[in-house]
């Protein structure tokens, strides 16, 4: 995989106005031509409030800064407003009232095909996503829309298919595969995008012990690489090793914000439990052990071993 | 429901899915079905519910009975009575025809031609089982992935079947929907003897439920039996499958050289 600096397929210029106009077509060839071209932009949500058509209010006043290569988990009940806080980012939805700002630019007069080359979005359900008739056509479309070409493009489906253990599948039809596969290839297709903003939405669903540890490396690889990640999820062993910063949402307000070893300490749980979530099991072993906020296994061990120490 | 030595193939596929697989589910058990991706455990749910290959076609060798009748002669509002299939993925359950979620959820028993009495109890008992009457109201295309869920549930609940076949009924669901949705199966099985077949990666929602357990890979049987047991086999992770929760983490105290004390154990129950 390529450096964070040279991450392709980014159609922003240092310093350049996002949705500028017509800014540069992103390099065809050699993605180490764009250099230090490609930025990861600040995120910020400035008093969101949204409402469906039907008036259901989906979020309301949700203030949220994200930084630059952060990794984010957004976690809370079914319906607290985790998709539709997201689907702000990549245009699919507009604020009803706030704004949504990419590095301090409000995102609403940005077309949709412009936020994609900056935002990758992979959905909760992938048949809402997923359309070609083989696997790799589905993965090069992205890319393709960002118009990469020729050899950039194949390795780029040939990566994201590596990535999610789909090499051997380009030819296949996608719904000759089993749901767990076809969330794996909705998440190659966003991977292939290389964008610098990546949104997976519940991506551990359906997933074996193999497949949630693809969609663990994916999340360390995008975050090694100065990425920003995000992603909805309820799998909380997941949020806990794999996120530096978890959001709490209920009712389509944020109610907790912080580093796992916070959000899923003692004094947080009755929170957590309004937001119909559960700490992790290590976190519960260690509060009641009195060794601290320990929200994954190998907190546990290390808390347990500085104990016996 | 006895399934005997059932192979079944797609229409096309070059590969069977299930591989002369078979297994009972008596009426009020629980049985969990584990095991990795593709290793054929959502074909087996079509297969058992009578949907493969009645409705979709593909190729069955050997036989899939409930109550002593070949599934394969059944008709489908019959079959639908006899077993409820509730789909991996609950968006494609839902009948895109309806306004709200209360209709949703009476579809299925009015087509079954019942009173519209009967209709409309049925479909609130469904709604406040799984815990969604406040969603009665509301258009299903208009609700998050985990609601849609539970109204794809509720819906087949509705149909009160002699047998449950579910197909990750809580993959989307938050911790609190899914422990709910746990203990409205166990009850169901309970109280009404319904048997209940339950494909779960979250193998801490079937120490808490299941009765036995069924491990699949490449379409066969690999491993079955108590729950107790086979979660706690250490042959589960090289399968591929998520231990629970307690036993991964008496492993990890373990593998690092510490003693699984007596107060960890207390401090996990």
């Amino acid at each position: 995989m390529t450096a964070p600096g040279s991450t392709p397929g980014v159609p922003l210029a240092a310093g350049s106005a996002v949705g500028g106009p017509a800014a540069a077509a992103p390099s065809t060839t050699d993605s180490a031509v764009l250099g230090p071209a490609a930025r990861v932009p600040s995120i910020e949500f400035e008093a969101v409030s949204f409402a469906y058509p039907d008036g259901t209010r989906a979020l309301s006043e949700v203030s949220l800064r994200i930084e630059p290569g952060e990794s984010v988990a957004i976690v809370g009940q079914n319906g607290s407003g985790k998709s539709t806080l997201v689907r702000h980012l990549n245009g699919l939805l507009r604020p009803t009232v706030g704004r949504v700002l990419l590095d301090g630019r409000d995102v609403r007069p940005i077309h949709v095909a412009r936020l994609s080359g900056l935002v990758g979005l992979a959905f909760q359900d992938p048949d809402r996503q997923l359309f070609a008739g083989r696997v790799a056509a589905e993965v090069e479309f992205g890319p393709r829309n960002l118009r990469i070409r020729g050899r950039e493009l194949a390795e780029r489906v040939r990566a994201a298919l590596e990535e999610v253990g789909l090499a051997a599948d380009a030819g296949t039809n996608p719904y000759d595969l089993g749901y767990s596969r076809r969330k794996l290839l909705a998440l190659a297709s966003i991977l292939a995008m290389r964008t610098p903003v990546l949104i997976l939405d519940e991506p551990t669903t359906g997933q074996d012990a193999r497949g949630v540890a693809r969609v663990r490396e994916a999340v360390a690889r995008a975050s090694g690489e100065g990425r920003t990640v995000i992603a909805i999820s309820h799998d909380m062993r997941f949020v806990a090793e794999s996120f530096r910063r978890v959001v709490v949402m209920r009712q389509g307000r944020v109610v907790l914000d912080g580093a796992p070893d916070g959000v899923f300490g003692g004094a947080a749980w009755a929170e957590l439990r309004a937001a119909n979530l559960e700490p992790p099991l290590p976190a519960v072993a260690g509060a009641r052990l009195g060794l601290g906020s320990t929200p994954t296994d190998a907190a546990l061990v290390a808390a347990l071993k500085r104990g016996a120490g | 429901m006895v399934v005997n030595a059932a192979s079944y193939s797609y229409a096309g596929a070059a590969q069977p899915s299930l591989r002369g697989l078979s297994l009972e589910l008596a009426p009020g058990r629980v049985v969990g079905v584990v095991g990795p991706n593709e290793s054929g455990k959502s074909t087996l749910c079509l297969v058992v519910a009578g949907r493969a290959p009645g409705v979709i076609g593909g190729r069955l060798e050997g036989s899939v009975r409930i109550d002593g009748v070949e599934t394969a002669s059944m008709r489908p509002h019959e079959l639908a009575q006899r077993c409820g299939l509730l789909f991996q993925n609950a968006a494609t359950q839902l009948s895109n025809t309806t306004a709200t979620v209360f209709e949703e959820v009476a579809f299925g028993p009015c087509n079954l031609g019942l009173p519209v009495a009967e209709v409309v109890a049925r479909a609130w008992q469904a709604l406040r089982a799984v815990g969604i009457e406040s969603l009665a109201s509301r258009d299903p295309a208009r609700i998050s992935g985990g609601q849609g869920q539970l109204v794809a549930l509720a819906s087949v609940m509705a149909l009160r079947p002699s047998y449950l076949v579910l197909d990750e009924p809580t993959s989307e669901l938050d911790p609190a929907g899914t422990r709910l949705v746990a203990g409205v199966l166990s009850r169901i099985a309970r109280e009404t003897r319904a048997g209940v077949l339950i494909v779960e990666h979250k193998t801490d929602v079937l120490a808490q439920i299941a009765d036995e357990i069924v491990v699949l890979e490449r379409g066969a049987v690999a491993l079955s039996g108590p729950a107790t047991a086979v979660l706690g086999d250490p042959r589960l992770a090289k399968l591929g499958v998520e231990p629970p929760a307690p036993v991964r983490l008496e492993r990890a105290v373990r593998t690092s050289g510490l003693e699984w004390s007596a107060a960890l154990a207390e401090a996990i129950e």
